[in-house]
């Protein structure tokens, strides 16, 4: 790759060719305001914001897209280009609707309030324009189980939709009708919820305002909370403890855990367990599984199941394939059954006053819980599914002060966990803990070479790693980001061998899930938010003491005390489920 | 049928169907037919009637058994749209005008059985709509059968192909391109010859050739007419630009509303490869080139270069910022040359007849000819190619037969939705795509609208900005928003709603549209307010500070008033009245209510003594 040298605002800069004008100039800590701009997932340069003059050029060009040459002389900030950023911006304005005092990207989120302020867009003239949306071009809200989705706070940035076709290969959004009544919608118009979105949330992480959301389930744990007649049980997934922290202002990576046990005590849950302990437990049942069908000649690649997102992606394009994925539940559903099994019988609970609530980084995990077949004896296994968002707005509701906070610790008997469990939040995770596992198993004796980091790693898409276990060749691979689980699903049905696949539908794994705290795209441009995250979950694993599955002590309990033996038949009424073919969907 | 082997069997097609046509071309020795009945096929004259004239003449030829004798030749448009339908009679080119099938049964016996053309149905306007024009791209329209591969055979088509693939390299055909001065027809003017080039520098082992024939500016037709008229023109064109830019493959992209020219091409292009035009090894040259038809659904962006690749490959039509260009990055991510369906049709002839023959005509910069549709306030609505810096009056006056009823012209609208107007001051510009530019418009893909006295100017510039807000793809805040926002200021003026505060912030509007927005055609969405503006504002602050539209045209201005000492009191109009706003007796003058008056204008044509003002 060579080199040029551009001039920006009058500094000379060497920059390597394949570079933008924007990058050329944060080189040279010259800020060129954007609002569509995405790096490496939106770079279509629609909003017309980060607009530059090039000299020997016309007309003004786009600086997150236009790519530098040799010799180039540009200026990113004039009299004449201000005004048009700033006009443009006013434009924008006048077609969304003010309406941010209870907007929840209020909270300093909202990339396209923090844009007009600094552009100095501080007066408009709401006579000039014909301002109000609601008479304008209003549209309805599409409350989904998962997403929510406003369209009338939409800036037509189309992030959403090449989240949604090009990264994810969903394709349940895209811009529908012309002009001033361009908006993103479904196929038909349809809810989200009739579409083949699989609730992934990945939407929700990339639009810079309000304009998606998830379906907000806060005011149901605040009223299952002060309902004196139930008793309320939450489980926090892996990932969250690794960004919820971001919430409040800390360095992305800060693992929060104690302080957020802390948190959700102070919030008045009667329990507060670990999702990890389930994780673990889904270790035992899957490595259980793997061992069978390898032995036992049955489907393979097995694929995992802890993913809402990518069972749903299965069950719509690759309904083929569904006998390959693992019937574990995934781990906060089996934790579910579990407190309204084991832990209610243990402890002379009523299951049906007991409340459920899973705190997740995911959104769809909201539709996961609303499915028919993960319940036991008519009971959901998990009544309310809240993000790590949605906490984060429930801590500062109840007026914590979540900095100042002491650690806390789970509570038993469902609380205990592994760093095998912990790292199921990132891309790797679920697969290294189960190679963890099945390898001791196997051989029968313990192994000390417990990492492996060939499938850790959030850069490439797709990991494949071989690795012998006992007498065992086995051949796994993992992906994260569904376009590359399509990618690999291809693979597969063309007759490549795999014997284990790990699948997570967002790019990264859990850390960077659909129901995460926002980071804007200033921080997202320029820094790999997901791998902090996941540094996070590993630097909690190397630190924990116990970490493989099978050596949690809590597991070895519950499977002596009341499951017998795993992928027994206890445990395969309470923590195996079945899928739905959903092609014709 | 025939195939074509060798650039010698075009010469043998061309010399056997020139024989079976000879009348038609006047020949004393041939062997066809000795009257061709041509009759325009095309859209325009087949919406006003061509095609009951053509069974009626086939029963005529029947009924009297003159099968040998007289031939029918359906074929493209002669231009004098608004005298349709049209009918040619060869030889002698006698052309008649507005048909009637009774008219037909006159012209049968008289001219076509008793030798004598019928001087009443003779069209008067033909010689001064011809006089000046010059057909190069239109050269076949209306003189052959568009669905008969011979008959272009035998107007020299093919030969420029024949001698590109045995006497010239490629870079011999850019370098031919370059010098001709071809530019893009289609709107911007970009020279032909340079994107040829560049396509033909793009290192690729897939490149395209793309016609673009998504002609969306309201009143423009020419693309349409060439299609329909002599398709083989652009296919021929393409296979050449496939062979000096070396590709293999071309697209046509064209809009589904066009069902005509999308049967004449597909026709076209199946004969064609019949023949080996298109296909393998195309004159035993070694050279590939075939075609395939991609349909558009008629939005008005996909016109744009970049929108309508992306809607070739099957996404939404939305443009998308350059670099990269086409000719590094088109369809499907591989080098493309795009051109309009005009540019292609002079690409033939340049090669056949010279540089120096196509140099001579036009001006320095703006080489050859351009087609005009011209409509609105003229007599003479139709398609006219005239040789690039004919000037607005000549096209207007001479070549359009000037304005109906003896009003003023006032302006002309070149360049559609995108141009500009010029004002009747500037009537003596010549045409070429640099002065249009300087006067705040552009050539645009050639459509031309006439204005006079009474259109205004605000209202216009109103229309245009309402076709641009609702094509616009709305990708981009600057057009999505902008132009609605604009529009809006134009409805409250023409209301009488405006204020002086309104005029600047157009301007304001106007200057992000052309600076921020991401597309050609979103930039240029505010030309028609800012020429009309630049050339018309008094009548902007008529409409604004005196509430009053000078050319009576915007409703909610206009007052309806009933001279007291005119009116005879007979009471007609207060009858006709249909909201019952007119009040009056034998005693009382009659009067209008202001207020209940919805500003239709029937008591004003209905008053036998013209006692009611229109009031601006």
């Amino acid at each position: 790759m060579g080199k040029v040298q551009v001039t920006i605002d009058g500094v000379k800069v060497y920059v390597p060719d394949n570079y933008t004008i924007l990058e050329a100039a944060k080189e040279i800590n010259i800020h060129i305001p954007t609002l569509c701009f995405l790096k490496d997932i939106s770079e279509i340069g629609c909003c017309r914001m980060c607009l530059v003059q090039i000299k020997g050029k016309k007309g003004l060009e786009a600086a997150c897209v236009h790519p530098v040459s040799e010799g180039m002389e540009v200026i990113t900030h004039s009299l004449e280009i201000n005004k048009v950023r700033k006009k443009n911006m006013e434009l924008i304005l006048s077609n969304h609707p003010a309406i941010c005092q209870s907007c929840t990207r209020s909270d300093s989120t909202c990339e396209l309030q923090t844009l007009a302020n600094k552009l100095g867009v501080h007066f408009l003239n709401y006579k000039k324009y014909q301002m109000n949306v609601t008479q304008n071009n209003h549209v309805e809200i599409d409350d989904g189980i998962s997403i929510q989705r406003d369209p009338n706070r939409c800036v037509l940035c189309r992030r959403c939709v090449t989240v949604c076709n090009n990264i994810q290969t969903v394709g349940a959004i895209s811009a529908i009708n012309r002009g001033f009544h361009t908006q993103i919608g479904t196929a038909g118009d349809r809810g989200l919820d009739e579409t083949r979105c699989v609730n992934c949330g990945q939407c929700i992480n990339v639009c810079p305002t309000g304009a998606l959301q998830e379906h907000h389930d806060n005011d149901d744990v605040f009223k299952a909370i002060y309902d004196p007649e139930k008793y309320v049980v939450v489980q926090t997934a892996p990932a969250v403890r690794a960004a919820l922290g971001e919430a409040f202002g800390n360095p992305i990576g800060t693992d929060v855990t104690g302080k957020m046990v802390t948190a959700l005590k102070m919030l008045g849950f009667d329990k507060v367990f670990d999702t990890d302990t389930a994780a673990d437990l889904t270790i035992m049942e899957e490595g259980t599984e793997l061992i069978d069908r390898i032995r036992g000649g049955g489907t393979l690649p097995l694929i995992t199941s802890c993913s809402p997102g990518w069972i749903k992606f299965c069950e719509h394009n690759f309904p083929e394939m569904i006998p390959n994925l693992s019937t574990c539940k995934s781990p906060h559903q089996m934790l579910g059954a579990l407190i309204k099994s084991y832990y209610a019988e243990k402890n002379n609970i009523d299951p049906e006053k007991i409340v459920v609530v899973s705190v997740m980084p995911c959104t769809a995990k909201k539709y996961e819980a609303k499915r028919p077949e993960l319940s036991v004896n008519g009971l959901p296994d998990v009544d309310i599914v809240i993000t790590t968002r949605e906490l984060a707005r429930m801590i500062k509701a109840r007026g914590i002060d979540f900095n100042a906070l002491g650690d806390g610790k789970f509570d038993t008997p469902l609380g205990e966990s592994t760093g095998a469990g912990l790292i199921f939040g990132a891309t790797g995770g679920v697969m290294e803990a189960a190679l963890r596992t099945v390898a001791d198993l196997l051989n029968g004796v313990s192994s000390d070479s417990i990492d492996y980091v060939q499938v850790r790693g959030v850069e490439d898409g797709i990991k494949i790693a071989e690795v012998e276990v006992a007498d065992l060749k086995l051949r796994a691979a993992v992906a994260h980001g569904l376009g590359n689980a399509r990618k690999l699903m291809e693979r597969v049905k063309a007759g490549e061998h795999f014997d284990f696949i790990e699948v997570m539908a967002c790019p990264g794994g859990c850390i960077n899930g659909g129901g995460q705290p926002i980071q804007v795209s200033d921080v997202r441009n320029w820094v790999d938010v997901k791998e902090k995250r996941a540094q996070a979950l590993y630097q909690g694993d190397r630190e924990k003491f116990i970490r493989k599955s099978h050596n949690n002590p809590a597991i070895k309990r519950l499977y002596k005390e009341y499951l017998g033996m795993a992928g027994g038949m206890k445990a395969h009424k309470l923590l195996h489920t079945h899928y739905v073919d959903r092609h014709d969907d | 049928m025939a195939s074509v082997k060798t650039a010698n069997d075009i010469k043998l097609i061309k010399y056997e169907t020139q024989k079976r046509i000879g009348s038609r071309l006047g020949y004393s020795n041939y062997e066809g037919a000795d009257i061709h009945m041509m009759i325009c096929g095309s859209t325009g004259c087949t919406s006003s009637g061509s095609g009951k004239l053509i069974t009626k003449l086939e029963e005529l030829i029947a009924r009297d058994e003159m099968g040998e004798k007289v031939a029918i030749v359906k074929t493209g448009c002669f231009g004098l749209c608004a005298e349709g339908p049209i009918i040619m009679v060869q030889p002698g080119n006698v052309m008649y005008t507005q048909v009637t099938t009774e008219d037909l049964d006159e012209i049968w016996e008289e001219h076509v059985k008793g030798g004598k053309p019928v001087e009443r149905l003779i069209s008067q306007n033909e010689t001064e709509f011809f006089a000046k024009q010059e057909r190069i791209a239109l050269r076949n329209c209306g003189r052959i059968n568009p669905e008969c591969i011979d008959e272009y055979i035998a107007y020299d088509g093919y030969e420029a192909l024949g001698k590109v693939l045995n006497e010239m390299d490629p870079d011999d055909v850019i370098d031919l391109i370059k010098e001709s001065g071809l530019r893009g027809r289609g709107g911007g003017g970009f020279p032909a010859g340079r994107k040829w080039e560049a396509g033909a520098r793009a290192e690729s082992p897939i490149k395209y050739i793309c016609c673009n024939a998504d002609e969306g500016d309201p009143g423009a037709f020419m693309d349409r007419s060439i299609l329909e008229g002599d398709p083989h023109s652009v296919i021929e064109a393409m296979i050449i630009a496939g062979y000096a830019c070396g590709a293999c493959k071309g697209f046509v992209y064209i809009r589904a509303e066009y069902p005509i020219a999308v049967d004449r091409l597909r026709t076209a292009i199946e004969q064609a490869r019949e023949y080996g035009l298109l296909g393998d090894n195309i004159m035993g040259k070694g050279f590939s080139f075939d075609i395939e038809i991609r349909l558009g659904a008629g939005a008005f962006v996909c016109g744009e270069g970049s929108a309508l690749m992306i809607s070739i490959e099957g996404n939404r039509g939305e443009p998308r910022p350059k670099p990269p260009r086409a000719t590094e990055k088109g369809i499907f991510g591989y080098p493309t040359v795009l051109n309009n369906v005009e540019t292609f049709a002079n690409v033939p002839q340049i090669i056949v007849r010279g540089l120096d023959w196509y140099n001579s005509i036009g001006t320095e910069k703006s080489k050859g000819t351009k087609v005009f549709a011209i409509s609105g306030k003229i007599n003479n609505t139709g398609l006219v190619e005239i040789p690039m810096g004919t000037n607005l009056r000549e096209i207007i006056y001479d070549i359009g037969g000037g304005i109906p009823g003896g009003k003023q012209f006032k302006a002309a609208q070149t360049g559609g939705p995108s141009g500009g107007c010029i004002p009747a001051e500037l009537i003596d510009t010549p045409i070429d795509y640099d002065s249009l530019t300087s006067l705040g418009s552009m050539m645009g893909s050639g459509g031309l609208i006439v204005m006079d006295e009474t259109t205004c100017m605000v209202d216009i510039a109103k229309f245009f900005l309402e076709f641009t807000v609702d094509e616009s793809c709305g990708k981009c805040p600057p057009c999505r928003i902008g132009t609605k926002r604009m529009l809006e200021i134009l409805e409250r003026i023409t209301e009488g709603k405006g204020e002086m505060s309104d005029l600047e912030e157009l301007e304001e509007l106007a200057e992000t549209i052309q600076k921020g927005a991401l597309c050609g055609l979103g930039q240029s969405a505010p030309n028609p307010v800012l020429s009309t503006m630049k050339y018309f504002k008094d009548e902007y602050i008529a409409h604004v500070r005196d509430k009053k539209c000078p050319a009576g045209v915007c409703v909610s201005m206009l007052r309806f008033i009933i001279e007291a000492e005119t009116c005879k009191r007979c009471g007609i109009c207060a009858k006709n009245c249909p909201v019952g706003a007119i009040s009056g007796s034998k005693e009382t003058p009659y009067t209008i209510d202001q207020e209940k008056c919805i500003k239709c204008g029937v008591c004003m044509t209905k008053c036998p003594f013209k006692a009611i003002m229109k009031n601006a």
